[in-house]
């Protein structure tokens, strides 16, 4: 194929990219920057320095930050076990893992609020055991579960796939040079996942960060993310000016964080002693 | 000095059920260069991980030393391996692929430093301690692989076809610096490889392997030159093998033809396999062959002329010759006694299979 013709094949996707990317962002920063009049403000974006939004926020980064954590701790011998014993290619196992992704996304999360619930499954067992009960609906801890659940798979994929492509002999090699089991997994795996580390968890903590169907749903109506806060100055409040201003405010965490971990990985290939 | 350094006793290993290496023996020399020669599948690598402690044997055991090392992880055995696509650690400059062992070790910087620097000249490569593995060529890699693993100063180097991915020239230039690496280093070499050329340039011994079995061991004088069976015959170097008749000692018929030899003791009247090396076989006039046949092929080789001659019952003998027949020039085949190999049928239906008749 000519430059040309490849050329003209690119152009579905330009139009998709201006259509569904760029214009809606365009327009979160016209709404953004502007106030009901459409004159020019700052005062959506520094509406961020609130006490209530600022709450929202910090909870938000932490509850995500602990979430992104938990799934790394999760995910990261999981992916182990599945390149040792070359579970991945048996694509069954691999198979049970994603087959709840496959459910819709809200079904799994009011799966988790039942099963929750003050008088939900869980506590119905437990009251059948005699064990006191669990009261983790509407808590921040609730919140945390139910993104763990539902974003763990986009920690473990990631992980796995750049644990897979890792040749046998590269980590013989580390044994045959008197590396133990320990220090094969500090000095050659680790290092060499970090990519795979470094996806897991932008995907696992950029929906995180912005989720609001999660806190919903777990959180009660008393724990608001800054997800819930944006949503409902677009539903609720109808104020597109101050919702989109605060999506500006988050974008911009987001970059930063994105930008602060592409960094650490780049200073953490380390010098020669 | 010439204690065996590894003994291998008696070791069996199967994969899924099917018999890898059966019952295998094996003892190297300290300071010897011995290569396991063998085609692609008979267990070559097996061996060698084996020695490494990657895979442990099903039977038997591997003494290192005087000591027995069968059940000893890899990390805690005194020598290193050169994996057959090197292995390198991408994530590390040159300089911290070579030191990891020695890291490892908790050698002091300053000794480390030296050694790198060290290492690096030996394999040619100085000034090459920042570079990333990316930026190397396959040879260059080859060689850090080897630098990575002398440091370390094993007893024993392990080395899996480490120039298989190489180009030829290269490919020879390498052999010669790996012989002259073991003769500075002082270094047992086990060396792996599937190309009988390169067995025969390198080697102080030469271990013939087919499916799991040693078919035979020895110099490459005595591999080349005195061939136990038809597969070594075959495996190394070309040649003829037809089948023969021993008539009686010294005298062996060929497609009818009597042909003087210097075999005794395989009795009379024993069908036999007998085994020419091309180069040994010399075209003469009709009447002073032993046998006659035509010339069906010829080609132009550099040093040699290469030709196939046909002889009455169809048999091609493949001839190298300084002399050029042209083809359907009819020429006498004229063979030496001492160059004449006499070899027993092989006596299993197993081994039958292993015997290329081509
Ligand atoms: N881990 C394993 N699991 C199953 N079968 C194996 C394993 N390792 C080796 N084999 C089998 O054992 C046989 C010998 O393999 P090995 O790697 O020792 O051959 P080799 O002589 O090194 O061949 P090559 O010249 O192609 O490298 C092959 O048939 C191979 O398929
Ligand atoms: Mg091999």
């Amino acid at each position: 194929m000519n430059k040309k013709s490849t050329r003209i094949l690119a152009y579905p996707y330009l139009v998709w990219m201006a259509g569904f990317t760029v214009i809606p962002l365009l327009m979160i920063c016209y709404y953004g920057l502007t106030d009901r009049t459409g004159a020019f403000t700052l005062d959506n974006i520094l509406a961020v320095a609130s006490t209530e939004h600022m709450k929202a926020l910090w909870l938000s980064l932490s509850l995500s930050l602990i979430s992104t954590l938990i799934c790394l701790l999760i995910s990261y011998p999981l992916a182990l076990i599945l390149r040792q014993h070359h579970i991945g290619k048996s694509s069954f196992v691999v198979f049970i893992f994603i087959l709840p992704m496959w459910m819709n996304f809200l079904l799994r999360t009011m799966a988790w609020q039942t099963l929750l619930e003050k008088n939900g499954v869980i506590n119905s067992l437990l009251s059948v055991l005699r064990l006191p009960p669990l009261a983790i609906i509407n808590t921040p801890a609730a919140i945390i579960l139910g993104m763990v659940y539902n974003f763990l798979p986009f920690m473990v994929l990631p992980i796995y796939n750049v644990l897979a492509k890792i040749d046998d002999n590269v980590m013989n090699a580390a044994r045959d040079l008197g590396a133990d089991n320990v220090t094969t997994l500090t000095k050659i795996l680790l290092p060499l996942s970090i990519p795979g580390i470094i996806s897991g968890i932008t995907m696992v903590f950029v929906p995180a960060l912005t989720t609001f169907v999660i806190s919903n749903l777990l959180g009660g109506s008393k724990i608001l993310l800054i997800g819930n806060v944006i949503e409902q100055e677009f539903t609720r409040g109808s104020n597109w000016n101050l919702g989109a201003g605060l999506s500006m405010v988050l974008m911009v965490f987001i970059l930063i964080s994105m930008t602060l971990i592409a960094k650490y990985d780049k200073n953490g290939e380390g010098t020669a002693f | 000095m010439n204690q065996p350094l590894i003994d291998l006793v008696n070791i069996s290993k199967s994969f899924d059920g099917e018999l890898i290496l059966d019952d295998l023996n094996l003892s190297v020399k300290e300071n010897s260069f011995v290569t396991l020669l063998g085609p692609s599948g008979c267990g070559k690598t097996t061996t060698l991980r084996i020695i490494g402690g990657f895979v442990s044997p099903d039977q038997g055991r591997v003494i290192f030393g005087g000591e027995d090392i069968t059940r000893m992880p890899p990390n805690k055995r005194q020598l290193n391996t050169v994996f057959q696509k090197y292995a390198l650690f991408t994530h590390m400059n040159i300089a911290e692929n070579i030191a990891f062992g020695l890291k490892i070790k908790g050698k002091s910087k300053d000794y480390i430093r030296d050694k790198i620097k060290y290492a690096l000249k030996l394999v040619n490569l100085d000034g090459f301690e920042n570079r990333s593995v990316d930026s190397l060529s396959g040879g260059q890699q080859q060689r850090i692989a080897i630098a990575r693993a002398i440091v370390n100063e094993p007893r024993l180097l392990l080395l899996d076809e480490p120039l298989g991915a190489l180009d030829l020239k290269l490919r020879q230039d390498m052999q010669y610096e790996l012989i002259r690496l073991k003769n500075e280093l002082g270094i047992t070499f086990i060396y792996v490889t599937h190309d009988q050329e390169e067995a025969l340039t390198m080697s102080d011994t030469i271990v013939v392997m087919n499916q799991g079995y040693i078919q035979q061991m020895g110099t490459p004088e005595q591999i080349y030159n005195e061939p136990e069976n038809a597969f070594v015959a075959d495996f190394i170097g070309e040649s003829n093998i037809v089948d023969g008749i021993m008539l009686r000692d010294e005298l062996v018929e060929i497609f009818g033809a009597r042909f003087a030899c210097v075999d005794k003791g395989f009795g009379q009247r024993t069908p036999v396999d007998v085994v020419i090396r091309p180069e040994d076989i010399d075209l003469v006039k009709p009447d002073d062959g032993t046998l006659t046949g035509v010339v069906t092929h010829l080609i132009f080789k550099g040093v040699h002329y290469e030709m196939e001659v046909t002889t009455d019952g169809g048999f091609e003998w493949l001839v190298h010759s300084t002399d050029m027949f042209p083809v359907g020039q009819e020429v006498g085949i004229h063979v030496d006694p001492f160059d004449i190999q006499i070899m027993n049928k092989p006596a299993s239906e197993d081994e039958e299979a292993v015997g290329v008749n081509e």
